[in-house]
């Protein structure tokens, strides 16, 4: 499949996307330079923002907590050969979900109790938004792809109606719900290491994120050390050895996306249970789109689905900094840094693996060189 | 206490107790920030009113205005606790949206003066500034019947929220005020916050409105107005803005516009703290202030007869007495059918 | 195809050689076509009768020999060469543009202008003169995909004509049609010949041949290794000519591995297998699928050839006994259970049934290529307990990956090497070994060494036989009769979805070849 030679693992796996990642910083500083301003400046601005002090670095763990739940989701269906593009809207009805339970138990159940409940029905709700594209393709033929992106709407339109109408707290101008008890927010990073002892400033990262990271291992152990992951696997790669092997295929579709609708659904705790504490509009801002990008950078991997959330994380709120620090860089242009990002390591992944050769190559060559032995071929 | 600044006059309804930081006599140094609502700053309608106010402050006084555009919900909390801890002060607020988020900075950072428009924070250290749009509806209303042919006038909102039900309302009202037998075509951009910047879609309701038999319509939707005003010119019918005067955009099509002055709230807010002025509290500001309003200018007074003009005028001087009462949809979640 | 005939010949060839790596697919073929005949190629699958088609197309470029046009030596770099030459392809699919009309699916790619509307009006007007020379009438302005099948080829061949070509090569032109879409396609090349136009037909069907053609070339093995005026040859003779002498083969049939097994296995009383003569198997839709009803019973310790023109129904009897299609109608007795349209049985229930299957295409369904070949050789056997209790164990399918790759001789014998960089051969070993390790009381067997090399073959072979002699019962299909010959103990042509006849293995190739091209009973049946 690859033109060329092939590249060790480590070089393919790190190396490469490492390249295309400078690739995208090296095109963006073009962009930044024609409206002159200084590229590195940005840069500077960019990982002071997001990494900087122990607030920033939370509100980047914040965001990439988001983009591990639903670049998991699309990667988790994308290994059964099936396009989840209805992240949002599984993400809406997971906040609703964990919303509802939060409201209806908050002043009756202790935390203890009301958080694993309130995060289950996360979970449900988004896999049971995922659960009727998936019925409908495995029964009547109709494509997830449009399926999925038609139920994001229906879930927007749906907690629009629910907040207005319903839910809306009395009195309040905003279609939001009243704010929970305390016993319905999940703990907050800052909260947990003052306890520790540790001083840390303020920012939305919490418990979800300890969740976040359970999930990528959970995903990975079931990927590739179940039954479920090996046929789930199967069906993505080759349909045919599916049919063949008799693994049921309706049934893995549904199941497989519900999976996927559940992982996507934590983005509601991550932003319901734990920054806002009150069911509002838009909470999900993007996220379910986000995580086909993060998926592809991550190369559908979960390690690499951590990674790629890190990076987005970066951005995110590297990105919404640059525009306190420099007022000439707009929110259009650290979409368009953002865009690029996404272009070289996603669209056009794997773009810099001639490079990444060259670089190899002559790595091996001064390498040998120094040894005194004539350069290799197989750097 | 009215104090009066340049003809516009604000009445502020003190809620609670409030105690504002410590007033000083002479203009003190203040590092203004402002955080807009979602959509884009340059929407021509309620973020560009913001913004020209800020602008007419900037220059006006010299003093540099901090920005931020947010992305998404999200970012509201993060761009109002990073200014506040840089020591912005005061910090406008920029939408409904923004209440809970301010709610709860505010408390964090209670020597910091938040400004709150469309929103209600009781916090002493936040003024909360609405307006009672549906006042100018109702009036935009009125006109809307007055000038159409046909009978049927349109309305297109943003997002079916309570805010966009209120313009709805006192539009509705104000249309059966002046035709009794008119009748109201409404719809709503969208479920999601782009909504409020989709000129395209603005365009495709209009003319659905306009193929059903609309021959004015009123657009509260954000950006997305403009494409409901373009959609109008193009097809030769009326069409009436939002928040600022969008009059000029389209000489001679646009009958007139619902005047929200948030340019003037946004330019007092910065004033008054410059001044030492600055109080917490809600302010709800309407037609007597001079803060709703509905806009004559050379761009529209073809469009609008000696006969509209009275009565309307006539109208508005009853909302102001108390005579004609307009009803607030959010004072009991309902509109009178 | 003496060298006096080149003058009027409209295409010669002279010592053509092809290669793809070590597989010779054309070997030193010299023919010549006169012009303005029907000329047909015969051969079986891979007797490299499509890759002279290429080579005359310009679609790959020979080795060696050359090739002359009208007496003229061409040496062609592409399809675009061979059309100026006046050479025209019709594929076996059809390369049109359903959403077009006729006339713009003629005009496409042909345009000759930068606006659309004048190489219209010029590809109407060839139309209309192209009609009125050959009898080819289509409507320029109906869309294409509401044609029937017989008339989109129309359109094909029109589209050639439209380039000018007098030359015509159809690839298998009847797989797609009827048989009164093929007398009128037969009538449509009688009248373009008469207008001079030299018609090449490819095809394996003997019936076609003597219905259609002036002159026959047989190709075996990438040889030209006859050729007849059709008036002088039969179906029996070209069928001798097309599978050859099995005495040549190197796949002779091992006598001892013939006899029955002695001990019959418990579980296996007397005739056990499919049991009973009914596997009335049908398949599902499609427009090539076979509707009718298959009966055959197969028994422990034997294997059952299933021989057929490649397409007659074979594919898919063998997935419904699978269980990968549905069995339209009729019963599958396996021991004690019965399968029928209303108790269907999914494959992995017929494998717990212990019917094992290498399936015919083994990219398409025996493998995962982006697997490692222990992953792959867990296929469809995922569920077995042995692999862990909970979680899947990939050390311990590793672990028995190593030991069929052991016994089967996989190279290299690597677990974790991925499944599509094994070679065709290796792969096939993965697949064989995957299912006769299971120890199946049923084996399906499809096209066991299809593109497999000569000493991989030979093991597959003894594989095949061994579990025969340990009383499993296969039914084994196959393109290769001399597979066939080597392997079966008793032979069932198939032809349109009807077990045409049965033969003994040692059955002579032109009785064989009679029933497979159907010239033998065909008019019994119809």
């Amino acid at each position: 499949m690859r033109a060329g030679g092939t590249l060790p693992r480590w070089a393919e796996l790190g190396l490469v996307p490492l390249l295309d990642v400078l690739c995208a910083f090296l095109a963006a500083a073009l962009v930044v330079l024609a409206i002159g301003v200084s590229p590195l400046a940005v840069l500077r601005a960019i990982l002071a923002g997001a990494l900087g002090d122990a607030g920033a670095l939370g509100y980047t763990l914040y965001y990439a907590t988001n983009f591990v739940f639903t670049g998991l989701a699309v990667a988790l269906a994308f290994h059964a050969g099936l396009f989840n593009i209805g992240g949002e809207g599984q993400a809406i009805l997971g906040g609703l979900g964990t919303g509802l339970v939060a409201l209806a138990l908050d002043r009756v159940l202790p935390g203890w109790l009301l958080l694993p409940v309130a995060i289950a029905a996360a979970a449900l709700f988004g896999a049971g938004w995922a659960a009727i594209p998936a019925w409908l393709q495995a029964r009547r033929g109709s494509h997830i792809v449009i399926t999925t992106i038609m139920f994001n709407f229906i879930a927007a339109a749906l907690l629009v109606y629910l907040l207005v109408n319903v839910l809306i707290a009395p009195g309040s101008m905003s279609p939001e719900t009243r704010a929970f008890q305390p016993a319905a927010s999940l703990p907050l990073a800052h909260d947990g290491l003052r306890a520790l002892g540790f001083a840390a400033a303020p920012s939305p990262l919490n418990a979800s994120g300890l969740v976040a990271l359970a999930a990528a291992a959970a995903v990975w152990f079931t990927l590739w050390h179940t039954r479920f992951g090996y046929r789930l696997r199967v069906m993505g790669l080759n349909p045919g050895a599916a049919l063949y092997a008799g693994i049921p295929i309706g049934r893995m579709t549904v199941g497989v996306l519900c999976l996927s609708g559940a992982l996507a659904g934590m983005v509601g705790i991550n932003e319901i249970l734990g920054v806002q504490h009150r069911l509002i509009l838009n909470f999900s801002a993007g996220y379910g789109f986000g995580g086909i990008a993060v998926a592809l950078m991550g190369r559908n991997h979960p390690a690499g689905i951590v990674l790629a959330s890190l990076l987005f994380g970066i951005l995110n709120q590297g990105g919404a900094e640059i525009s306190f620090d420099i007022p000439a860089v707009s929110r259009e242009m650290v979409t368009v840094i953002q865009g690029l990002v996404i272009l070289f390591s996603g669209a056009l992944a794997g773009f810099s693996r001639p490079l990444a050769r060259g670089l190899l190559a002559f790595a091996g060559a001064a390498l040998s060189r120094r040894a005194g032995a004539p350069a290799s071929r197989e750097g | 206490m009215p104090v009066t600044i340049g003809g516009f006059v604000r009445a502020i309804l003190v809620v609670g107790a409030v105690s504002g930081p410590a007033a000083a006599a002479e203009a003190a140094d203040i590092k203004p920030a402002v955080v807009f609502d979602l959509g884009t700053k340059y929407d021509k309608s309620f973020n560009e009113g913001v913004f020209n106010g800020t602008e007419r402050f900037r220059k006006e006084f010299n003093v540099p205005v901090a920005e931020f555009e947010p992305a998404n919900e999200t970012q509201f909390e993060q761009a109002h606790r990073r200014f506040a801890q840089r020591g912005q002060d005061p910090i406008l607020a920029v939408g409904f949206n923004q209440a809970s988020v301010v709610d709860r900075i505010a408390k964090d950072f209670p020597d910091t003066r938040f400004s709150l428009i469309d929103g209600v924070s009781k916090l002493p250290n936040v003024q909360s500034v609405l307006f009672r749009e549906q006042e100018g509806s109702f009036l935009v209303g009125m006109l809307a019947a007055m000038a159409s042919k046909t009978g049927k006038v349109g309305f297109v909102g943003g997002m079916d929220i309570p805010l966009i039900r209120r313009f709805a309302c006192g539009y509705g009202q104000g249309v059966r005020y002046a035709d009794a037998k008119a009748e109201l075509i409404q719809n709503m951009t969208g479920t999601t916050p782009s909504a409020w910047n989709d000129p395209g879609r603005g365009a495709e309701l209009a003319r659905g409105q306009f193929d059903r038999g609309v021959d004015v319509v009123f657009a509260a939707a954000g950006a997305t107005g403009l494409g409901v005003l373009q959609a109008a010119k193009d097809a030769g019918k009326l069409s009436i803005g939002v928040d600022s005067n969008q009059n000029h955009l389209h000489p001679g099509s646009v009958l007139t516009s619902m005047v929200k002055r948030v340019d003037v709230a946004a330019f007092d807010s910065f004033k008054e703290a410059r001044d030492g002025t600055w109080k917490g509290g809600v302010s709800v500001l309407g037609l007597k202030d001079g803060a709703i309003d509905w806009a004559l200018d050379d761009n529209n007074k073809a469009l609008i007869t000696a006969d509209m003009k009275s009565r309307v005028d006539a109208a508005k001087a009853d909302i102001i007495s108390g005579k004609i009462k307009v009803v607030d949809y959010m004072e009991g979640n309902s509109c009178p059918p | 195809m003496s060298p006096g005939q080149t003058a009027q010949a409209a295409i010669e060839l002279r010592g053509v050689s092809k290669s793809f790596g070590p597989v010779k697919a054309v070997r030193d073929v010299s023919l010549a076509i006169p012009d303005g005949a029907v000329a047909g190629i015969v051969g079986e699958n891979g007797a490299g009768k499509s890759t002279l088609m290429n080579l005359v197309y310009g679609l790959v470029s020979p080795d060696a020999g050359e090739m002359l046009v009208r007496g003229r030596e061409a040496v062609l770099s592409g399809p675009g060469d061979a059309i100026r030459l006046g050479i025209g392809m019709v594929h076996q699919h059809f390369m049109l543009v359903d959403t077009f009309t006729v006339a713009e699916n003629v005009a496409l790619g042909a345009e000759g202008s930068a606006l659309l509307r004048p190489s219209l009006a010029a590809a109407r007007r060839a139309l209309g003169r192209i009609a009125d020379e050959h009898g080819l009438r289509v409507d320029p302005d109906a869309i294409v995909g509401d044609l029937p099948v017989g008339e989109q080829q129309r359109v094909e061949i029109l589209k050639v004509l439209y380039r000018g070509a007098r030359i015509l090569i159809l690839d298998e032109p009847t797989a797609v049609l009827t048989p009164g879409e093929t007398d009128a396609l037969f009538r449509v090349l009688r009248g373009l010949s008469a207008g001079g136009v030299t018609v090449v037909l490819v095809t394996h069907k003997l019936r076609e041949i003597m219905a259609a053609t002036d002159g026959v070339f047989v190709m075996r093995g990438g040889r030209l290794v006859a050729s007849r005026p059709t008036r002088e040859t039969s179906p029996g003779e070209l069928a001798t000519l097309m599978i050859g002498d099995h005495g040549r083969s190197v796949l002779l049939p091992d006598a001892t591995s013939r006899r029955r097994p002695a001990v019959q296995p418990e579980g296996f009383p007397g005739d056990a297998g499919v049991h009973r003569p009914h596997a009335e198997a049908a398949a599902a839709s499609g427009p090539r699928s076979t509707q009718h009803a298959v009966s055959l019973d197969l028994r422990a310790g034997e294997i059952v050839g299933v021989a057929g023109v490649a397409g007659n129904g074979q594919g898919e009897l063998l997935e419904v006994l699978a269980g990968m299609r549905p069995l339209a109608g009729g019963r599958i007795g396996l021991g004690g259970r019965e399968v029928t349209p209303a108790a269907p049985c999914d494959p992995a229930a017929m494998r717990a049934l212990g019917v094992a299957h290498v399936p015919e295409h083994r990219h398409r369904h025996g493998i995962v290529e982006e697997f490692t070949a222990a992953e792959t050789a867990i296929l469809g056997y995922e569920a077995d307990p042995g692999l862990g209790r909970r979680r899947l164990d990939g050390r311990a399918a590793e672990r028995s990956c190593a030991g069929l790759m052991a016994r089967f001789d996989v190279r290299p014998p690597d677990p974790r090497h991925l499944s599509g960089r094994f070679s065709g051969g290796n792969q096939q070993k993965l697949v064989i070994g995957r299912e006769i390790s299971a120890r199946p009381r049923i084996l399906l067997v499809g096209q066991p060494t299809r593109g497999v090399d000569i000493g991989a073959i030979a093991a597959i072979h003894r594989e095949i036989r061994a579990l025969r002699d340990e009383g499993c019962a296969i039914l084994l299909v196959s393109a290769e009769l001399d597979e066939i010959a080597a392997l079966a103990d008793r032979v069932l042509v198939m032809l349109r979805g009807r077990i045409a006849g049965e033969v003994p293995a040692d059955a002579d190739p032109e009785t064989l070849g009679l029933l497979m091209s159907g010239a033998g009973r065909e008019r019994d049946a119809a």
